[in-house]
């Protein structure tokens, strides 16, 4: 395998309304996609607390992906608003603390899109292989 | 009311007629070519002349311009009228000899050959002024006018040069009682050329819908391209259909308006729209007036439509065969991948009535033949062991406009396909190829969906709660979906889709009182610090500052109006809010649940 048999940790937070069920259909289909992401339910990314990321990312995780409704789909009017503009602060302190703001990625994937779950599903792993493990992750291995 | 003798017969008539009008409603026949209803009386032909003997003006008067009196005294056909029409329709004849209308005139007052000597044999123009005063009382174009006098008299535009001040309404065309004017667009079409469009400006959309009313085309309606045109001056066009409705129905002053309503369920039944054919290049739709949707042939042979319900192709004959193809555009990569459910039926249907109402052969092309509600499979079987309909297994191919032979108009239309049972291609030359199109979400279904917070599935119709549980329900409370905006469905179907969706509406209406869901956010309020950071947040305003509590004044979340999205609990600073069931301490044990297993 490659980069040395490297297996990602990934973790999603996923909005109950839209890559929730997405990500629901995509198992029922059996489309296939690694099984590398772990996965968070909300009932909005709204939820996701700035917080969850970073204790997500300080407990070893790879990566983390958000994944809600198109802007202006929201089942709450504006919360993946709200997360976005959380992700998008986040991303500098991220590179600041040495993990890197690719780690964190935020996706628009409605119900509808179930084969857009496996495409980033796969995307992402593909990109945190690439990355290789979380700094925080190889001072734990390292402990 | 004033009584009148017309022929030795009393009448009654209202001040303000005329003898013509007055002998039409008695039923007395008074011959007239430059008299219409719609228009100023004009006494320009002179054939209505009656003679009066008694009781006003006496001698020879034109009827139509003559009011009525009290003690009047008419004779319609007396011989000093006939001799004077005698004249009048020799005149007449003799200035256009081979117009029927007049032919035919002359004829019934024994004038067979024109009495003076004619040199235009081709004049078809009586100088009855229909198209003047139509032009100048009806449409207020202005246009068309009478020029030099005598027998140089002729009817047409200043100069007669071509004008801009025409609009091309055709107004002239149609109130010219012998076909003398010809409107030739040069631009601008007047009616959108459209294969079994409607033909007027005015017109019913739908037979049989209630209320069965008619509706006026704005863009083609004389009054409305007048008042457009020129800006407001003129308001008053036209107005015909106003003057003959005898229920003064016609206002034209109706506008569009826009209804606000608060409700409190809302059932979703935006339908569908018809995939437009010609987007796929081999079915030829557009390049012949036979290639025709299943739409349009029921537009053909509905009673209320053109043909009066007869099935003709563009030549206005009976078919001699007739191709239906199914499934163009659904269940094709090339198009839509999923079936639209209720063509196979109709297109059986319109199989049976091409049998039905002409001797034509038919042929289908089918993929499948999806025959599954309650009594289709039998009409199925009867239409073809009882009606002779042929079925070719196999999507039609391809169909191909052959070049008109021996006088035609249009040319043959060639169906290519494949016999999947024989296994081997077949060819069919026929007079109409009915194309059983796809349907598909409207163009708009993108703003319906986000301004009730619908998702819409992959084939772009809107998504139910649950396909098989829930399938009138949508993941917004109190927002319902009826019928084919769910997914395609036949009408039978569609009903019952409906009239679920109006049952759930109902039940929620009539509980009075809405369940909500437990999982709400709320405030510790010995925590919050009064920041406000949550209340801009909150999209349903269900958070509000209460400013009695301390000295601080803390933030309440309205549990009736909160949905649980959970925003505000993100975004609390001081941790005080807590988004129930999706709590800090839930989701955080979540997660480092995951990394208490080594990967």
């Amino acid at each position: 395998m490659s980069n040395n048999g490297f297996e990602p940790r990934i973790v999603a937070f996923m909005c109950n309304w839209c890559t929730y069920a997405a990500a629901d259909t995509a198992g029922v289909s059996r489309m296939q996609q690694p099984p590398n992401v772990d996965v968070v339910r909300v009932m909005c990314t709204g939820r996701v607390d700035p917080a969850f990321i970073l204790k997500t990312l300080a407990l070893g995780a790879d990566g983390v992906l958000v994944s809600g409704c198109h802007p202006g789909q929201c089942h709450y009017e504006k919360g993946n608003l709200n997360a976005r503009r959380r992700v998008t602060a986040l991303k500098p302190f991220l590179d600041a603390v040495g993990i890197g703001q690719d780690r964190l990625r935020l996706e628009w994937i409605a119900a509808s899109e179930a084969p857009k779950v496996a495409e980033v599903v796969a995307e992402f792993t593909e990109t945190i292989k690439r990355l290789g493990p979380s700094p925080f992750r190889r001072r734990q291995d390292e402990d | 009311m004033a009584t009148l003798i017309i022929d030795r017969q009393e009448v009654h008539a209202e001040e303000g007629q005329t003898i013509l009008e007055v002998a039409k409603e008695n039923g007395i026949e008074i011959p007239t070519l430059c008299y219409h209803p719609l228009l100023e009386p004009y006494g320009a032909c002179r054939l209505c002349v009656v003679e009066i003997v008694a009781g006003g003006r006496l001698g020879l008067q034109t009827a139509c311009t003559y009011p009525i009196e009290e003690g009047l005294e008419v004779l319609t056909r007396s011989p000093s009228v006939i001799e004077a029409r005698k004249v009048v329709l020799g005149l007449l004849l003799s200035r256009t000899p081979n117009v029927e209308l007049i032919q035919d005139l002359a004829r019934e007052y024994g004038i067979t050959e024109p009495p003076f000597p004619t040199d235009t044999p081709d004049e078809r123009c009586i100088l009855c002024g229909h198209c003047v005063r139509t032009c100048h009382e009806l449409v207020k174009a202005y246009v068309l006018n009478f020029s030099e006098r005598g027998i140089e008299r002729r009817v047409g535009p200043p100069f007669l040069e071509k004008t801009r001040d025409c609009i091309g309404c055709g107004a002239c065309t149609i109130m010219c009682p012998t076909g003398a004017i010809e409107t030739v667009l040069e631009k601008e079409a007047v009616y959108k050329a459209k294969p079994l469009g409607p033909t007027s400006a005015i017109w019913v959309p739908s037979m049989q819908a209630i209320p069965n009313v008619p509706v006026i085309d704005t863009d083609v309606c004389i009054r409305f391209r007048q008042n457009d045109r020129t800006e407001g001056e003129i308001v008053d066009a036209c107005g015909a259909c106003q003057m003959v409705c005898e229920a003064d129905a016609i206002n034209f002053d109706q506008q569009d308006e826009i209804l606000e309503l608060d409700v409190g369920t809302v059932i979703v039944a935006t339908g569908f729209e018809m995939w437009d054919p010609a987007q796929l290049s081999q079915y030829s739709y557009g390049k012949s007036p036979n290639i025709i949707t299943g739409l349009e042939f029921e537009r053909l042979s509905n009673a209320g439509g053109i043909t009066a319900g007869e099935i003709l192709t563009a030549e206005e004959k009976k078919p001699e065969a007739v191709a239906i193809i199914h499934c163009v555009g659904s269940r094709d990569h090339n198009a839509h991948e999923y079936c639209s459910r209720f063509c196979c039926m109709y297109s059986l249907k319109q199989a049976h009535l091409v049998r039905d109402k002409t001797d034509a052969q038919v042929y289908e092309f089918y993929m499948d033949m999806r025959t599954f509600g309650s009594g289709y499979e039998e009409f199925y079987e009867r239409v073809q062991k009882e009606e002779g309909i042929l079925m070719v297994r196999g999507r039609g191919a391809e169909v191909s406009v052959l070049e008109p032979q021996n006088g035609q108009k249009y040319g043959k239309l060639r169906v290519k396909g494949e016999d999947a049972d024989l296994g081997r291609p077949v060819r069919v030359d026929v007079d109409m190829v009915v194309l059983s199109s796809a349907i598909e979400a409207p163009h708009d279904a993108d703003e319906i969906a986000s301004m009730f917070g619908l998702s819409r599935k992959p084939d772009g119709f809107f998504a139910e709660a649950h396909p098989k549980m829930r399938p009138v329900e949508t993941n917004t409370d109190g927002v319902f979906l009826a019928g084919v905006t769910q997914g395609p469905k036949d009408v039978p179907d569609t009903v019952a889709h409906a009239g679920a969706a109006a049952s759930m509406a109902l039940a929620l209406m009539d509980k009075g009182e809405v369940t909500i869901s437990p999982q709400t956010a709320v405030v510790d309020e010995i925590l919050c610090a009064g920041c406000k950071t949550c209340i801009s947040l909150c999209p349903y305003t269900a958070i509000s500052f209460i400013e009695e509590i301390d000295e601080k004044g803390v933030a309440r979340v309205n549990e009736a109006l909160c949905k649980g999205c959970g925003t505000c609990a993100a975004a609390c600073p001081s941790g005080a809010i807590t988004a129930r069931h999706f709590t800090d301490q839930q989701i955080l044990a979540q997660i480092e649940g995951l990394f208490r297993v080594p990967a």
